[in-house]
């Protein structure tokens, strides 16, 4: 038999199915099932009429109060991240000796879990750990040092831990940018500055887009270091605090669904106001030829 | 920068790279040379050569180790490259991918803050020059590769500067547009008489483009001269090699009169011109194929049998096994075949010899 009808003959399954197959099987069991059980389940509250979960939510302070909290926290981290992140991806985008050693000890805190994060920064940040320690042996500054259980316990958390992933995301962005377009735009005459602004920045804006989104989404759904380093009852009491309490202190699993599908609803309106916003820019190859 | 300029001169320009094994590379090696203005350059040399790495330090992309620049009498290569403003067409064109062809084109003109209307009459005329006009809206990769090319010769011209640099422009092209790319070349050359420097490793390229050709090998200036010297007086026997050359001879120095010598070896005795003063028994004969015909006259006869044709349609490329086992190559418009016995001729003045020094 020659190739030609051998070809001609269509297969039963495609095989690409055999592949792509236990991937979305997996994906309808453990995601697209329970959310959509997740998002029945949060209209059929324990008392009141269908939409009861959602009035409830919005109209108790405490419990609104956490989206704002949970905003307050990841906007800030986010743009911290993203901020801290670009500039020394940039400065690391040629490949040198030191290259790789710098982006080892930057990746070093995705290692570490959020809970020894958080055990590390207790001994550091706490009243009287090392910071506080050196800072009154030499007299720099005197008052009292609380870095822990509060607001910035959390944000300084949520930096260590979400810092690596920002960073690689955009070291894989930066060095994908062929480098000889700014020596190009250097010859015709742009500065630093102006290569950076008119070169790297525009086709950086994608990567910048999603790791924005995926720093956003990592941030937003913090949990233990809201705990562990911050007031739980006060300043940090973030929204997947107040689901937790509402399924497992009280047992109403409507209304822990309720509040997972407003937290989930809160990060796709940022997610897709970031997308949008990078539809305005340039969506396409970064190297300056066929070459 | 003055856009007027009567010579850039290279004063020992050298080049020296770290390798990851810490072993030090001279890329450039004392390079001098003096470009008059509105000369068309070629740098040629093999992959590998340096030439390159010349036009990068001469636009500012790399420092110099040691040496410097000079535009009449100005040192340029303390300077970064926006403030040299000279015009670099780059081997992948690396075009703006992010911006409309007109937008690259204009690049230049709006770093130098030039007023929209004066700008804007600046890129129409360079459109019209390299011949692009309609496609200004569209983005670089909606371009096939010779327009991407001229985008780029476009961009480096429309800011007028002093010396265009290209680097390899030709060689992502395919055969037929860079001939065509070639005299598009050298027709805005003439139009502009914009001094330019070329890398190439194509001779053919460099020979048909340039006014004056630079022939570098391992970092080192081998011969400066006009092409038809480059083609028909290489200075050494590695220029003769890299020229088209085919045939190098390892031969002995039986006795010289005046410029002529007569050497002799693997069974084939030749009378040929000294191109450099000969320093020891042994000699290199080099003679190009085309110039080692089919016949039976003149002082210089090799016997053969053809082992090989290359049909070439005006001619024919032939690899001739002489009795004592030396592989020559030559071409001849007749109808060889293989197996045939043949004799080869070439006039003495095309047998070039040179001395034996370092390795063949």
């Amino acid at each position: 038999m020659n190739a030609a009808a051998r070809v001609a003959r269509p297969a039963l399954i495609d095989s690409a199915w055999l592949l792509v197959g236990p991937a979305v099987l997996f994906l309808l069991m453990l995601f697209v099932y329970p959310f959509l059980y997740g998002f029945a389940l949060s209209f059929q509250p324990l008392e009141g009429g269908r939409l009861a979960n959602y009035q409830n939510f919005f109209a108790d302070s405490r419990a609104w109060r956490t989206l704002v909290t949970t905003f307050g926290l990841a906007l800030p981290v986010t743009v911290i991240n993203v901020g801290l992140a670009l500039p020394i991806a940039f400065r690391l985008r040629r490949r040198t000796r030191y290259q790789r050693w710098i982006t080892a000890l930057l990746v070093v805190p995705i290692t570490l879990g959020t809970v020894l994060i958080a055990d590390g920064m207790l001994t550091y940040f706490g009243p009287r750990g090392w910071l506080a320690q050196t800072l009154q042996l030499v007299h720099l500054y005197d008052g009292p040092i609380r870095l822990t259980h509060n607001y910035w316990g959390v944000l300084i958390s949520l930096v260590i831990s979400g810092f690596p992933f920002a960073f690689l995301l955009l070291l894989s962005y930066v060095t994908g940018i062929d480098p000889v377009l700014a020596r190009a735009a250097a010859t015709l005459g742009a500065n630093r500055f102006n290569q950076f602004r008119h070169i790297y920045l525009p086709l950086l804006a994608p990567g910048l887009a999603i790791t924005f989104c995926l720093a956003f989404v990592q941030a937003f759904s913090v949990f233990p270091s809201a705990v562990l380093v911050g007031a739980p009852s006060g300043s940090t009491r973030v929204i997947s605090i107040a689901a937790y309490e509402a399924a497992f202190e009280n047992y109403d699993y409507a209304m822990a669904s309720t509040i997972a599908m407003i937290m989930g609803f809160a990060q796709l309106i940022v997610v897709a106001a970031v997308l949008a916003l990078r539809r305005a820019f340039y969506r396409g190859p970064v190297s300056g030829g066929k070459g | 920068m003055p856009h007027d300029f009567k010579q850039l001169r290279l004063d020992r320009v050298s080049r020296r790279f770290l390798n990851p094994s810490g072993a030090i590379t001279t890329a450039v090696d004392a390079l001098s040379a003096t470009i008059p203005r509105g000369e068309f350059v070629a740098l040629l040399g093999p992959s590998g050569c340096g030439k390159s790495t010349v036009l990068n330090c001469i636009a500012g992309l790399l420092p110099l180790s040691d040496g410097s620049i000079f535009l009449d009498d100005q040192r340029i290569d303390v300077l970064p490259p926006e403030r040299r403003g000279f015009g670099m067409v780059f081997q992948n064109y690396a075009l703006f991918p992010h911006m409309s062809v007109r937008a690259n084109v204009g690049f230049g003109l709006r770093m130098r803050g030039t007023p929209a209307a004066e700008a804007a009459r600046r890129i129409a005329k360079a459109f019209a020059l390299v011949q692009l006009e309609g496609h200004e809206d569209k983005l670089p990769g909606q371009l096939s590769g010779g327009q991407q090319q001229r985008v780029a010769i476009a961009r480096a011209i429309v800011i007028e500067p002093p010396l265009l640099l290209m680097d390899e422009p030709l060689s992502n092209l395919d055969a037929k547009l860079r001939l065509e790319m070639r005299g598009e070349i050298r027709r805005i050359h003439r139009e502009l008489g914009r001094s330019t420097i070329y890398v190439t490793h194509d001779q053919d390229e460099a020979i048909s483009l340039a006014d004056r050709i630079v022939v570098l090998q391992d970092g080192r200036v081998q011969q400066i001269a006009s092409p038809q010297e480059v083609y028909a007086q290489p200075a050494n026997v590695d220029v003769a090699r890299f020229m088209g050359y085919r045939n190098v001879l390892d031969l002995k120095v039986e006795k010289t009169s005046g410029d002529y010598v007569v050497v002799s070896g693997d069974g084939v005795r030749l009378t040929g011109t000294i191109k450099q003063p000969l320093d020891g028994a042994r000699a290199w004969a080099a003679i190009r194929p085309e110039e080692m015909t089919v016949g039976t006259g003149g002082v210089n006869v090799i016997d053969g049998k053809i082992e090989n044709v290359e049909y070439g349609g005006r001619d024919s490329l032939i690899d001739v096994r002489t009795g004592s086992g030396l592989l020559l190559h030559a071409r001849t418009p007749g109808k060889p075949t293989p197996g045939e016995t043949v004799q080869l001729t070439v006039p003495p003045e095309r047998v070039l010899v040179y001395p034996h020094g370092g390795a063949p």
